[in-house]
Formats: C-alpha cells, structure tokens, sequence
C-alpha cells in the first residue's frame, strides 16, 4: 500500500454518513440490551451524536450552513434533556440501590 | 239541535264527576237519583236530536261536531268529533233510554250495599263511554269508548270485589275484550295505512270509490270482526259473558243485554261499505261465526240451572243472530233486532234480578217455582218478554226474528233452516225457565230456615222502583215490533230511516224470497209454539224426562279447554319466550362484553411494564417503517 | 490527508461506542463514550465545523459525560451489571434483528442516493488570509443571531426549563416516602 496513493482517496459524504449509521445502530441495540439505566441512556446520547454527524457531512456536502445551526440547537437540547433525564433517573434511583430498567415495571398490564 | 250532540256523552261523563265528588255526602239514594237524572237528561238531548234530523230532508241527516283537534300529528289529523246520524242517534237512543229505565231500577236494586253510590258513579262512566262509542265520528274516538266500555265492564262485574270469583270474572272480562281489542286496532292501522284518515266518512268514502282495494278491505273488515267477537261474545270470545253474570243484576241487564254487547254489531254496521267492498267469502265468515255460536249458546242455555245464566247465554245466542244478519247483508234487520233484543233482553235481566231480590237472592231455578202468585207483577212482564223472544207474533222479537230470518234464507236456504232450529232451541229453553221460576210446585221451603234474618221468609213483590221500568219495558216489548212492519213499504220506518247509512251494504232480497215472505212468518211462527209446547210437555206437564246432559250445562267443556290449553301449552309458550329472552338475547349481550373481555386479557399480556420491550417494539416499527419505504421507492 | 484522519476517527468513534454496549461496568461504559465523542470531535474538524468540535469537546465531553459519572457516582450503580443473560430471552435476537435491519435500511437509503453525495460539493467556506469569507464560528454566529435568533431564544428558555424542573424532580420530599 502506498501511503501517496491512499493520501489520493477523498472520503465522500457517503462515507460519513455511512458511518453515522452505524453509531446509530450500536446505540440503538445498546438501548435495548443494557440494563443500567445510565447507560441506556449514554446510547441514547450515542445515537444523537450519530445524527449530529450526518447534519454536519450533508452541510458540506450542501454547501449550507444551515446543518451546522442545525447541530448546535441539537447539542444544546441534548444537553437539557441529560440534566432532566438525569433528575428523573435520580428521583427514581434513590429509593432503590443497584435497580435496573426491569425493575421498574410498573406500567405493567 | 242536531249540534248539541256532543251534550249526550257529556251529561253522563259530568254525572260521573258530580257522584264522584259529592256521592258519598249525597249517600243513598240521592246519589242514584242524580245519576238517573243525568242519563234521562242525556235521553231527552238525544231525543232533541233525533226530532231534529228527522224534520230534515233524507239526505241531510247527518251531523258532524268536531269539539277540538285531538291528535294533530304529521299525517294523522284526529278530531274529537261526534256524529249525529241515524245509525249513532238511533243507538243513542235506546242506550240513553233503557239506560234510564235501568238506573231507576237499581236504585232499588242496590237498596242498602254499602257501596252505593261508587255502583252509580260506574254506571254513569259506563253509559258516557257507550254514547262516545256510538256516537264517534271516527275510528279512535269510538276506540277511546271501546275501551271505556270495556273498562267499566271490569269495574261493574266485579263491583263485588272481596268475592274471589267475581274479581276473576271481571278480569276474565277485561283480558278475553282484550284479544277483541288487538282486532281493532289492526283495523285502525289498516285503515289509517290504506286511507290516511280514521273518520268514518273518510274510509267508508274510499271503500265507495273503490280506492280500497277489495284485500285491504276484507282486512280492514275482518280485523273489526274480530273486535266484534270478543265484544259482543262470539265463539271463540265469549267466555267472558257467562262468568260476568257475578256483578249486579242491573249491571247485567243494562251492559250485557242491552247496550256493550252490541257494540260489536254497531262498528260493523259502520264499516258496511268496506264489508261490501271485501272479498265474498269475508261476510260468510262472519255468517258462521254467527250460526255457530246462535247454537252453540242455545244448547248450553238449555241445561243451565242459574236465571241469570240462561238469560246470559240467550245473549250470546241472540247477539249471533245479529251476526247471521250482518254477514246476509241485512243490516237493518240487524240493527232492529239489536233494538227489540234491547228491550226484552233488558226486560228479562231486570225480571231476574227481581226475582232474585224477593227470593232474597237466591239464583238457582230449581229452588224456585210456583212464584207467580207471589210476584204478580214480575211474573206478567216477565211473560211478555218470554214472548217476545220466543217469537211468538205480535210481540216485538217475531218481526225482527222474521227479517232475519228472510235475508238468511235468500242467502241460502240452509242458513234459513239452521236459524229456525236456533230459534226453536230459544223458545224452548226460555219457556223451560219461566215453568221452573214461576209456575209448577215451590220448591223454596225448605231453605226458609236458612234465611233466619228475616221476619218474611216468603217471596214478595220488589217495591214499585224496581217495577216500573219492568212496565215500560214490557210495553216496548209489545209495541216494538212496530219500527219495521214488513206489511207494507210505508211500515218500514226503520229500514227508510236507516237507509243512507246502510245503503252501501244493505242486501236487495230476490223476488224470489219476496214470494216466501209470509210463508216464512207462517213457520217462524209454528216453530216458536212447537218450541214452547216442546218445553211445557217436558217441564210442565212433566210427561217426557228432561234431558240436560253434563256436556251442555258445562259450556261443551269449552272452558275447562282454554283454561287447560292456556295452563298447559300456553304456559309452556309463554315460559319458552321467557327463556329465549332470558338466554338469548340477554345472553348476546352479555355475550359480546365477556368476549370483549377475553380478548382484552389475552392482549393484555403485550404490556409486560418493561421499557426494553416498548423500545423493541418501537425499533420494529422503525425498520418496519423503513422497509415500506424503501419498498415504495421513496427512501 | 483527510482520509487517514477518517480512519482513525472513525475507528476511535466504533470503538467507543462497542465500547459502551459491551461493558458491564457503568464507570467504563461513560469513558469509552468520551472517546467516541472525541472522535466525533476530530470528525467535525475534518468537515470544517470548527466550532462544533469545540462546543462538542466542551459540551458534551466535558459536562454531559461529567454529569453522568456524578450520577453513577451519587447514586451508587457502579457496580458491574450481569451481562451474560438477559431475563427477557427474545430481547437480544430481537435487538439483534432491528440492528441489521436498520443498518440495512439506513444504507439502502444512503446507497440510493450515493450518485449525488458521490461529489465532494462546494464544502463549507473557511476563512482566508483575503478576508473574503469569516471564520466559520463569526459564519455560525451571524446565522444564530439572524435567522434563527427565534430559536435561539426558544432553547435559552428551554435550559431554563430544564434546570428548574429538574432541581423540582430531584427533591427529596419530606414526609412520607411513596414505595
């Protein structure tokens, strides 16, 4: 292999948004596997990164800046949701130590 | 005048109200004579009326007075109207007349029953709903008396309440009326569904005209028919009558001989122009049901031992007669028979109830006998009226007998043979009651002891209360005849006064029956003394055994059959529409909730409270999303 | 050039994020996802969104993922989950199948579509040493402030909303204490 002729290859936006798609996926067979609740939601977190990076490979590609605005109103929103998510998984947390999502089962039919 | 015709129902209808509110402070007996008072009144405004049309010309006699719109509902326009026409008037007439002469008597009648004036406050609403049957311009208004009259019938019958079989009589009354009832109102809906209108003149307009077609008609006619039947106690409705001898003799005399029995021939005398307009075999229908029950009543009436009884089926068997009419298309001698039969049917019932009061109510006839010496007065009136309807000439039952008598024949000479064997049963059985009440041996001493209350255990004469009227009645019976003398047409009051009402239907007799007319009288005649001798020889004289098999005094066990087939498969009917109601269609309904249920718990099972499992779900429909997109080219 | 940044981002990012789902221990899951973030940073970068692998870094490496380990931390759910079994059996062949699914169908679509991002397009314009075009934050700033100044209000107040309903949520309620 030589390093000049792959310093040739261009990454197209096919790439990226390839790529984001699989973030996507990981994070979303991480929701439905873990059970701690913390990390099903940092795969949720996964998954809006995976967004946020094909925002950004469409607006190169695009040539608008819009995607870029796009993604930062995304990483701010994240941000809130975290601190809500993060309020309700300690509100429910607290009584119990060491629950899992399976636990609280509460909804059930 | 004519348009005070409304003032006829009224005057009883306000005697009602006035007995109510004041009978009992007004006691006995000024209550029955306020009562008396109001139906006398009522007679007096009918005969007003009646003078009234007659000075009209032929064609013009027909009154119509509308009080206020009733039922004004879409289509369905009904007035509260009533109608002064011959036919109405002449049943006014006699209803408000007899029914006079009838509250005089029972003032006496009813001397010293603690519910003295509550009888009188019936008997008033009764009269106030027959003269609103009669007198209706239109179908619902004399439904609205139908089911007055059939009312107070249950009131009167079983007026002595706290006596199980009278309470169940009456109730006999009102639920066999009932059958009849359903009858009518079929023809009602027929009619309003056919012709748009209920009055009279609307439908039997159309009938004319021919807008009914000769099915609707015959429809129409016959559902009224079956109303008549259980009204005026046709087989297979007239069970009731017998059982209703329980109320007051007066109630017996005025409601079940002279006016509510006859209500039946009235409407179907009304509706005559649809009857014409029905398919031929509809008044032979009517015709045989008459027939039948003229003998099979008399031959019941035959072994009846009870006065009251005998008189009771005699109405049954007479009200056939009129029926034989109406379906020969005779309705004029209908209508006169109904009239005469009025009379001494009134007379006989209150010469009963006579003989009951002095033989301290005592009914059976065979501890009667020898009375006429005793009871002078009753005993001669009650002979008239045996005459009269045995059909003995000149009395008033030969010649309405004879008229129809004449229209049977020209229908058929069978039916003709077949009334004269009714009539001669009539005159037997009648002439077998008057030997055992009032002639022969007394056989009612030895029961003096048992009525130790009084101080006179002999028979005596009623007080001259109950007694006039018998007087008037009689006289009736003896003149009535008169109203429709076939001897010439200018004899023929009734039939030319009738004429514009019945024209439609009213029969024209071949010539030749005309020929047979008087040969006809001639064995009306000779078969009304056979039946009567028949009777002396076996009950007076006593030379031939008297034959009254268990079959006839039981009624052809007709009732023992209703009463087994309403208990046995009836019931079982009734219990199986239960059921079906029960298991059926309740359990549809509880049905569908139990299988909503189930399947709502075996869905349930799909919410397992696991958000993993609510986040796997929402990822298959995301792909499943996704895929049909792709299939559909949009991705 | 790029292409060898792309490389390693792109496994720092896939390692990460495995990293994440496949770890019991919830301490490590968090870090293994600050190197996703950083490679998504350094993505950024090569797709000139400078600002955005900045706020990026900061934002989300540096709070949010600071914030989660405050929370492991507080509430004591360090210890290693069991990740041999799952309770729910069909839930990991049905994750297993919305995973290839999705991936199927999200690079269907990208597949369809690849004639047209095949190009490299105009890209985002950088700054020059002529001054024709501003940097790219003073670009993102004047759109901000411009044409989605409505927005960026809203989402002010939505932070607002946040840190309020969560500082309520968090309560410890006196009294009695609902099971």
């Amino acid at each position: 292999m030589n390093a000049a002729l792959l310093a040739e290859i261009r990454p197209t936006s096919t790439w990226y948004l390839l790529l984001a798609a699989v973030l996507f996926t990981i994070g979303t067979v991480g929701v439905l596997v873990r059970r701690n609740p913390l990390v099903m939601f940092m795969c949720i977190e996964l998954m809006l990164n995976a967004v946020n990076l094909s925002f950004v490979a469409l607006a190169r590609r695009l040539g608008d800046l819009d995607g870029q605005t796009v993604v930062l109103f995304v990483l701010v929103v994240a941000a809130a949701e975290v601190v809500v998510g993060l309020g309700i998984i300690v509100a429910i947390m607290r009584r119990r130590q060491g629950a899992t999502a399976d636990d609280l089962a509460v909804l059930k039919g | 005048m004519a348009e005070l015709v409304w003032l006829i129902p009224a005057l009883p209808l306000a005697g009602f109200v006035l007995v109510l509110l004041l009978g009992r402070r007004l006691g006995e007996p000024g209550a029955g004579w306020l009562a008396t008072l109001m139906v006398a009144a009522s007679f007096a405004v009918t005969a007003g009326v009646f003078l009234d049309l007659v000075s009209r010309d032929e064609h013009d006699r027909t009154e119509v007075v509308s009080l206020f719109s009733w039922i004004p509902v879409g289509a369905l326009q009904v007035d509260l109207a009533f109608i002064a026409d011959p036919l109405s008037i002449t049943m006014a007439l006699f209803v408000t007349g007899i029914g006079t002469l009838i509250h005089l008597y029972a003032i006496g009648y009813m001397h010293g029953d603690p519910k003295f004036s509550k009888f009188f406050l019936y008997l008033n609403l009764f009269a106030a709903s027959m003269l609103v049957l009669v007198l209706g311009e239109n179908l619902l208004v004399t439904f609205l008396g139908w089911e007055g009259v059939g009312a107070c019938s249950y009131f009167l019958i079983s007026f002595w309440h706290t006596r199980d079989s009278a309470a169940t009589a009456g109730k006999k009354a009102f639920v066999t009326n009932r059958v009849g009832d359903w009858g009518v109102m079929m023809a009602m809906f027929l009619a309003f569904g056919a012709v748009g209108t209920l009055s009279y003149a609307g439908i039997n307009g159309a009938a004319e005209e021919g807008v009914l077609s000769s099915a609707t008609a015959t429809a129409i006619a016959l559902m009224m028919f079956v109303g008549a039947v259980g009204k005026s106690a046709q087989l297979p409705l007239y069970l009731w009558l017998p059982d209703a001898m329980e109320g007051p003799t007066p109630v017996s005399a005025l409601i079940h001989a002279a006016t509510m029995v006859t209500a039946g021939v009235y409407v179907m005398t009304r509706i005559n122009p649809v009857l014409a307009h029905s398919h031929d075999w509809a008044p032979t229908v009517i015709v045989i049901v008459g027939v039948a029950t003229a003998l099979f009543a008399a031959s019941i009436a035959i072994a009846q031992h009870d006065i009251k009884k005998v008189l009771a089926y005699s109405t049954v068997s007479q009200l056939g007669f009129m029926f034989i009419a109406v379906g020969s298309g005779a309705y004029v001698a209908a209508i006169f028979h109904m009239v005469t039969h009025a009379f001494f049917k009134a007379l006989l019932f209150l010469g009963s109830g006579s003989v009951i009061h002095g033989m301290h109510h005592e009914q059976d006839m065979r501890r009667m006998g020898a009375l006429r010496t005793l009871m002078p007065v009753t005993a001669a009136t009650f002979i008239i009226g045996w005459l009269a309807i045995a059909g003995v000439p000149p009395f008033a039952g030969f010649w309405s007998k004879d008229e129809i008598l004449l229209f049977a024949w020209d229908r058929a000479p069978w039916l003709g043979v077949l009334v004269l064997v009714a009539a001669l049963m009539t005159a037997y059985y009648m002439t077998r009651q008057v030997i055992m009440v009032f002639f022969g041996e007394a056989r009612w001493d030895d029961h003096a002891e048992e009525h130790g209350a009084h101080g006179d255990h002999r028979p005596h004469e009623s007080p001259w209360i109950m007694l006039a009227p018998l007087v008037v009645l009689a006289g009736l019976s003896i003149v009535g005849g008169g109203l429709n003398l076939p001897f010439t047409k200018d004899l023929h009051f009734l039939e030319s006064w009738l004429h514009p009402v019945v024209e439609a239907g009213e029969r024209s007799l071949s010539s030749g029956t005309k020929d047979l007319k008087l040969a006809l009288a001639v064995i009306s005649a000779v078969v009304a003394v056979i039946g009567i001798v028949a009777s002396v020889v076996v009950y007076g004289l006593k030379k031939v055994k008297a034959v009254e098999p268990a079959v006839l005094e039981r009624g052809w066990y007709y009732d023992r059959a209703v009463s087994a087939f309403m208990g046995g498969p009836g019931r079982q009917g009734f219990e199986a529409a239960a059921w079906v109601d029960a298991k059926v269609v309740d359990g549809a309904v509880r049905g569908s909730g139990g299988v909503v249920a189930t399947v709502g718990a075996w869905v349930r099972r799909a919410q397992s409270g696991l958000v993993r499992t609510y986040a796997a779900i929402v990822g298959v429909g995301v792909v499943a999303l996704l895929v049909w997109f792709y299939l559909r080219g949009v991705l | 050039m790029e292409f060898f940044v792309f490389v390693c981002a792109a496994l720092m990012v896939l390692g990460g994020a495995i990293g994440v789902v496949l770890r019991p221990n919830p301490v490590h899951a968090a870090l293994s996802m600050v190197l996703t973030l950083f490679g998504v940073a350094v993505l950024f970068v090569a797709q000139e969104a400078h600002f955005l692998a900045a706020v990026q870094v900061i934002v989300y490496a540096g709070a949010i993922v600071v914030l989660f380990l405050f929370v492991i931390m507080l509430l004591g759910v360090d210890r290693a989950e069991n990740l041999r079994t799952d309770p729910v059996t069909v839930q990991r062949p049905l994750a297993a199948v919305i995973g290839i699914g999705l991936l199927a169908m999200l690079a269907a679509a990208i597949a369809s579509s690849s004639d047209a991002l095949q190009s490299r397009g105009p890209g985002i314009a950088t700054a020059t040493l002529t001054g024709d075009t501003d940097t790219n934050i003073r670009e993102l700033a004047r759109a901000v402030f411009s044409d989605y100044v409505v927005a960026f209000e809203v989402t002010s107040v939505l932070l607002v909303i946040a840190v309020v309903g969560t500082v309520i949520l968090a309560r410890k309620v006196k009294g009695t204490v609902a099971s």
